[in-house]
């Protein structure tokens, strides 16, 4: 397949994914809004931050960080080259690139997507619309999901797809505990104030792990479980572990198909090496933030490792 | 049924009563209420935006990608009709590939004196880098799109012979599909010649004509100029439907004497290309040095033999409009046989005599710029206003060289659905005509384009035409 | 007389350069009057990916860089045994029409400077002594300097400029020859000046057709038709046509070019 296929199919997933949790951003901060005023502001910032969107937002608005702002400016704000729309359009508009890669099912839901999506945020959406828009946002980009994995051939285009996904969701997450990694230490513990019990739960919720860890954890919300449930369990489908083990078994199916190894290989194997090797209390005493820093350092440098050694661009 | 009286209509013919080919069909609709096909009409529309057949418009991002309108009323033609009107066109486009390989070389017809030189000396579409050349197999036009009007029962003429990269047939394959979601009953009763087949035979009429360089299955792949031309949703199709990659200009380079694309696991040689990006610019090594669209070195790599263009650069000599009205001695000088089509007779505005009689008779033309295309630039006289007329004049007077001109033709209407039940429409047809050392293939039937507005002779979609299915019946 | 020929082309580049490719026309051919007995083509930091005879019959080689190289250099070597034929090439083969060579092209466009240098020009008693005429009365016009040598200047530039280099002489020859009716082209070679074994940088002359002779030979700035100091290596339209080197490159590298040229006779 063309490098730039490549490059397109992992792009158009990627798209989609942050497009998804951008929604799922909202959703939390909207929450938080709804049940804690006073807090609201800072959860915003922290969102504009986690979606790397603070700078582009300050520019145009100044420091005045207002909830309907932010989630205009986040879902459809036309100077937001960040925004949910845009992110659908570019996904789109890698889907008419990799066109002749796609299964027909696949192309139509992500051109679907985008026709829905781009009506329904043609104008700004009041309060009481919000909920319903973000699980469009969501049920959209899912479908896309599905359809992919129900039509397409196992081979190197859907890999690169899949690498994609998971390579954003990963990034995701771990921009997320960034943000927040200051509330999960150890010592916040013993604190133990109820802000920090909603702070927590907007972490859960922003990574749609809120009944998941409830079932798991018995509704016991404790920072180091939650840190740990994130970053280490292989059982949720948004942890660091779980997305880096999939994006391990994507490229070694590449490895298998074109009977070569690259350096990407190595980067990812020792990115996986460190989870395996650390515990919750390694992690603690390595440094939480430490450890999400060397993380989000090293997934960068895989991307580019990636881009160069499966030619997405010359 | 309104109908003027005075152009052929393929349903009714000049009567009010079916002709042979559409009986059934008329059976069925008098069968079908408006409303529903209406309905109908609405959902096929939902249909082509969710596949995506849509074009971008020109210099403005922000209009919305645009839909080519679709009529359901299918136009037929009797296998009988088809039979004549393609042995025509293969006659024509074999003469086309003969008269490029002699211009390109001895230029005979030139020695013969049945084509002035100055035809071609004053003419930009000949490419003095194709000299010489002959290409894989010796085909120049591997595809070609014979615009045919119809003026009456037995009166076909040729309007244009598109030998560069005719455009359109994807459309032809998505309306043929859409009919038949739509309404399978009337496939059942009434045998219609299928057009499916033609992606394979693109590819294998391709893989015919791979150079000597190549070794082993040819590989073949599209050439786009990217997502943004108006014609990126056929490029993708065909490439998708020939199972070739599709690729544009900064996927490509020369390596190892070939020009070749990067794949994830290096750099991959190419045997044929079937490109939609024009000879200007598909090599800024060559032609235009601003081009950002082809690929540095393509025509050295062909030149010496390592790859197939298709359309082979150049060609764009034959579908000159001015070399149009040549088109009779041309097929005759290399078939020996009379034209089976007929030619529009054709007034050269660069003979002083012809433009008299142009600027006498500006009313009652066609004028048309002798390298335009897309119906831009043109003068339709019977449609036009005195003061679009005498503008007109004066472009004409003052560049006679750059215009052609033709007696307007009754084109035939076929009707289309309207809210008030079927209403006659002028209508074109663009057959698809493939070209290889094996032979040439004619799809049967082709692209019908249709004027929406009553009355219009312009069937382009750029100036709101719209298609149809074309049904060749079976025998 | 035969004639060596050795001629290094260098580029250095102050970055890498990702990819380029360099179109060379740099290999004289046999003909009458004109015998090749030896030419080579090396080329180092690049390769040849094809070669190929254009239209106007010259061997054309598409050489391609090494990726990432900062110099590349083309040295051609070659023993020539030229005959005085006093300008004269002879008739046209190959398939190029005659009218193709009274086109004008971008850097031979006839303007109103133009149009005084032709009303200056007396025809004499054939086309030789006519095409004679016009090369003289454009040296007098245009003296051979080196003082603005820019590349790529349209004849009509040169008329402004009113001085040229043998390039811009052989553009405005050809530009006028084809006013005048006469099929004319660019011709790029080596000449062996009498004085030195080290030239600074390759010839150009140009070519007029006439009915009687076929193609005819100029050099404007010396004032001759080519004899058997000439070696006559590639023809085109324009220079364009005829460059012994030209190409494209990516990046944004600057170049830096250095010509060493030896013809000798031997």
């Amino acid at each position: 397949m063309l490098g730039k296929t490549a490059g397109g199919l992992f792009w158009m997933f990627r798209y989609l994914e942050r497009a998804e949790n951008t929604a799922r951003m909202i959703d939390a901060g909207l929450r938080i809004s709804l049940t804690r005023s006073s807090a609201a502001e800072s959860e915003w910032t922290s969102i504009l931050s986690s979606t790397g969107l603070r700078g582009a937002y300050e520019a145009n608005y100044g420091r005045s960080y207002d909830g309907p702002r932010i989630i205009d400016f986040l879902l459809r704000d036309p100077s937001n080259p960040g925004s949910i729309l845009a992110g659908i359009e570019a996904a789109r508009e890698n889907a008419r690139l990799v066109r002749t890669a796609l299964t027909r099912e696949v192309w139509e839901a992500v051109n679907e997507c985008y026709m829905v999506l781009k009506k329904v945020l043609a104008n700004p959406i009041e309060d009481r619309d919000l909920p319903r828009v973000l699980q469009v946002v969501r049920q959209r980009s899912a479908f896309v999901r599905g359809a992919s994995h129900g039509t397409m051939v196992r081979n190197d285009m859907y890999n690169f797809s899949r690498i994609g996904t998971f390579f954003e969701r990963a990034d995701n997450t771990a921009r997320i505990l960034d943000q927040k990694y200051y509330i999960l230490l150890p010592s916040v513990r013993l604190v133990g104030s109820a802000s920090d019990n909603v702070q927590w739960e907007t972490i859960l919720r922003a990574t749609s792990a809120t009944r998941a860890y409830q079932t798991l954890h018995e509704g016991e919300n404790d920072p180091k479980a939650i840190a740990q449930f994130l970053m280490l369990d292989g059982r949720l489908p948004r942890s660091l572990k779980f997305c880096y083990g999939k994006i391990a078994e994507n490229l070694g199916y590449i490895e298998q198909e074109y009977g070569e190894r690259s350096t990407s290989h190595a980067l990812v194997d020792s990115i996986c090496a460190r989870f395996r090797a650390h515990d919750m209390n390694a992690i603690f005493d390595y440094g939480l933030h430490e450890f999400i820093a060397d993380f989000l350092r090293d997934s960068a440098a895989l991307g580019r490792q990636i881009e160069i050694d499966y030619r997405f661009i010359e | 049924m309104a109908k003027k009286p005075d152009y052929f209509d393929e349903m009714y013919g000049r009567g009010s009563t079916p002709r042979a080919p559409f009986e059934d069909y008329a059976k069925w609709f008098d069968g079908e209420n408006n409303a529903r096909l209406l309905e109908k009409s609405a959902e096929a529309e939902a249909l082509f935006r969710l596949i995506g057949v849509t074009f971008n418009v020109y210099g403005d991002p922000d209009a919305a990608e645009r839909l080519i309108p679709f009529d359901l009323v299918p136009r037929i033609i009797a296998a009988r009709e088809w039979a004549k009107v393609s042995k025509g066109i293969e006659q024509r486009v074999r003469a086309l590939n003969a008269f490029l390989h002699d211009i390109y070389h001895r230029q005979e017809i030139v020695r013969a004196g049945r084509l002035p030189a100055e035809m071609l000396a004053r003419n930009d579409a000949f490419l003095p880098e194709m000299i010489g050349v002959t290409p894989p197999g010796d085909i120049y036009t591997h595809i070609v799109g014979t615009d045919l009007v119809r003026t009456d029962d037995n009166e076909f003429y040729v309007l244009e012979d598109n030998a560069r990269t005719p455009s359109g047939v994807s459309y032809m394959l998505e309306n043929r599909e859409t009919m038949l979601h739509m309404f399978p009953e009337l496939f059942s009763k009434i045998k219609v010649q299928p057009v499916s087949q033609y992606p394979q035979s693109l590819r294998r009429s391709l893989m015919a004509c791979a150079p000597n360089a190549c070794s082993g299955r040819p590989t073949l792949a599209v050439l786009t100029p990217g997502i943004h031309n108006s014609a990126y949703y056929e490029h993708a199709f065909l490439a998708d439907q020939m199972s070739a990659e599709l690729v544009e200009g900064h996927d490509l380079r020369v390596v190892d004497g070939r020009v070749a694309m990067r794949t994830t696991r290096g750099y991959k040689p190419i045997d044929v290309l079937y490109r939609r990006v024009d000879d200007d610019f598909l090599d800024p090594l060559t032609f235009n040095p601003d081009s950002m669209l082809g690929v540095p070195g393509i025509m050295d790599v062909y030149r010496a033999g390592g790859i197939t263009i298709a359309n082979a650069p150049g060609t764009g000599i034959a579908d000159d409009k001015a070399i149009y009205s040549y088109m009779p001695d041309i097929v005759e000088f290399y078939t020996g046989e009379k034209a089976i089509l007929n030619n529009v007779p054709t007034h050269r505005c660069s003979d002083p005599e012809a433009l008299k009689y142009v600027l006498d008779n500006l009313a009652d033309l066609v004028v048309k710029e002798v390298h335009g295309s897309g119906g831009y630039g043109m003068l339709v006289g019977p449609a036009a206003s005195k003061k679009e007329i005498a503008a007109f004049r004066i472009k004409l007077e003052a560049n006679p060289g750059n215009y052609i001109a033709q007696p307007t033709l009754a084109l035939s209407t076929v009707p289309i659905l309207t809210d008030a039940g079927l209403a006659p429409r002028h209508v074109d047809l663009r057959p698809f005509v493939l070209v290889s050392p094996q032979g040439i293939e004619i799809t049967p039937g082709g692209l019908t384009r249709v004027a929406l507005s009553e009355g219009s002779l312009v069937v382009n979609s750029s100036q709101g035409g719209g298609t149809k299915d074309t049904w060749v019946l079976e025998e | 007389m035969r004639l060596t020929v050795s001629h290094r082309t260098h580029y250095a580049y102050d970055a890498p350069v990702p990819y380029g490719l360099q179109q060379i026309r740099l290999r004289p051919k046999s003909r009458p009057g004109q015998l090749v007995e030896d030419w080579n083509i090396d080329v180092a930091g690049g390769q040849v990916e094809v070669s190929f005879e254009d239209e106007h019959a010259n061997t054309v080689d598409l050489v391609s860089f090494a990726p990432g190289q900062t110099e590349i250099e083309i040295t051609c070597r070659g023993t020539v045994e030229v005959e005085d034929k006093a300008g004269v090439v002879g008739h046209q083969g190959g398939y190029v029409p005659m009218w193709l060579f009274q086109r004008s092209t971008a850097l031979t466009k006839a303007g109103p400077l133009m149009q005084a240098l032709l009303d200056k020009v007396t025809r004499g008693a054939d086309d030789l002594d006519t095409l004679h005429a016009l090369s003289a009365q454009i040296l007098d016009h245009v003296p051979y300097s080196t003082d603005q040598a820019a590349a790529d200047l349209t004849a009509e530039d040169v008329l402004k400029a009113g001085h040229g280099v043998c390039q811009d002489h052989a553009h405005v020859f050809i530009t006028a020859a084809r006013a005048m009716g006469y099929p004319a082209r660019y011709v790029s070679g080596y000449l062996m000046m009498d004085d030195r074994v080290d030239q600074n940088a390759s010839h150009a002359w140009a070519e007029a057709h006439v009915p009687t002779l076929g193609w005819v030979g100029f050099d404007i700035s010396n004032g001759i038709s080519p004899d058997a100091r000439y070696v006559r290596v590639a023809t085109g339209l324009d220079y364009r046509g005829a460059a012994p080197i030209s190409g494209m490159r990516y990046g944004n590298a600057a170049e830096d070019m250095t010509v060493s040229l030896q013809v000798q006779q031997q």
